[in-house]
């Protein structure tokens, strides 16, 4: 009986543990990131790392992304003879729902993992502790830098996603199922309207900063050796998801 | 060389993004960066399903869109946005209507034969609301539901 109490005692304080470390590590990474002097390069290169290197990956997920909502749509909607909302159906959806969250499921699986792999390693070859004795900050030099560059990439490779959908879905619409391109472009005009791009931008940033944090907490945590590498990486990616979705249906929850 | 090629490489990445927000923004959004044309201003006894953002429509062409619905002495107040290059009278007449039966709301203005032009924030006195489309099915469908009230207006009289 004492026991189950102690056991149920620990687990709590560990989780408490694991959530306020995980926000202290948030907090002294923002707060570094303005703090001088500035990582112009490191800032670019990890805007190459998760922005353009994740590319080839979005727009291909894009693509298809339209197509297969097209298609889903058409074959909804002719039913009500309502072929001519499958414009303002593709976009809403693309902008609002899946642009965002495809997106930073793409940039999770292609750049999250390599950060909390990266940050592990180097955690167990103790390069950090290496920085950390030469009066180097580790989470100022590795981590906050990736975290600005996060928030500048992923809104803007979302935007990509959601043009790149929005053609995808035009060349099946207009070329395969035959629906005339005036009534797919009026149709998607009207019915978009400035809020729908909005809450797609602040979810894309939120969710660029979820996967950084979560991925490298994970990463520069990880137990010193090879199956913690190991499992620091499927657990960022895991809880990155899980955070992605949860967010999002708060998000969309009070920004309808 | 290599730091060179990195950034431009994110200049790039980050014109197409910057690129592809704004035709999010301004295509679809319609975000206007400069504030081009005038408001006039149309008061109306309903507007129901109109929303802000649907389009002005004179002869069947677009020529502006509802800026913003308000409420102005129980009355629908809306704020029309007019391109510069489309005049309007001082007499014309502005109605709500639907595309179909469930279809979009918006405003068509049939242009007046006054020689003044109404400037911004000039006020179109003459409107139409929209057919109440409940009421327009009761009358072809329930037939009977009509002709009892007018009986019953009868009646009282």
């Amino acid at each position: 009986m004492l026991s189950l109490l102690v056991q149920t005692g620990r687990f709590s304080l560990r989780v408490v543990h694991g959530m306020g470390g995980m926000f202290l590590f948030l907090l002294s990474a923002l707060f570094l990131a303005f703090r001088r002097p500035a990582k112009i390069g490191l800032i670019l290169y990890h805007i190459k790392t998760i922005g353009v290197d994740s590319l080839s990956v979005v727009f291909l997920s894009g693509f298809f992304t339209g197509m297969v909502m097209r298609f889903q749509g058409y074959y909804s909607l002719r039913q009500f003879n309502a072929e001519s909302w499958l414009g303002s159906a593709t976009a809403l959806g693309l902008l609002r729902e899946l642009g965002p969250v495809l997106a930073a499921f793409m940039v999770t699986g292609r750049t999250g993992s390599a950060m909390a792999a990266e940050l592990g390693t180097m955690r167990a070859t103790e390069q950090i502790d290496a920085l950390d004795s030469m009066a180097i900050d580790p989470i100022k030099y590795l981590v906050s830098p990736r975290i600005m560059a996060s928030l500048i990439a992923m809104p803007l490779l979302t935007a990509i996603f959601d043009v790149v959908g929005i053609y995808g879905a035009y060349l099946v619409g207009v070329g395969l199922l035959g629906v005339s391109s005036g009534s797919y472009f009026s149709g998607m005009e009207s019915s978009v309207v400035f809020r729908d791009v909005y809450s797609g931008f602040i979810k894309s940033v939120s969710f660029g900063l979820i996967i950084t944090w979560v991925c490298c907490y994970k990463g520069f945590h990880a137990p010193p050796m090879a199956t913690g590498v190991s499992r620091a990486t499927t657990e960022s990616v895991v809880l990155s998801f899980i955070l992605i979705l949860v967010w999002d249906y708060f998000l969309t929850s009070v920004m309808l | 060389m290599n730091q060179s090629r990195t950034e431009l490489i994110v200049g790039i990445f980050v014109i197409t993004g910057i690129l592809c927000l704004g035709y999010l923004a301004i295509r679809l959004g319609k975000v206007e960066i400069l504030g081009s044309g005038y408001v006039v201003i149309a008061d109306f006894a309903s507007v129901a399903g109109l929303k802000v953002g649907d389009a002005v429509e004179i002869a069947g062409v677009k020529v502006g869109r509802v800026e913003s619905i308000s409420l102005h002495d129980d009355r629908a107040r809306l704020a029309l946005r007019i391109d510069d290059s489309v005049k309007l009278p001082e007499d014309s007449i502005a109605s709500v209507r639907a595309r179909g039966l469930i279809g979009d709301k918006f405003i068509v203005i049939s242009p007046g034969g006054s020689d003044k032009l109404l400037g911004l924030g000039g006020k179109i006195r003459e409107t139409e609301s929209p057919p109440d489309i409940s009421e327009v099915i009761g009358k072809y469908l329930g037939g009977d539901l009509t002709s009892k009230s007018e009986t019953k207006k009868g009646e009282t009289k």
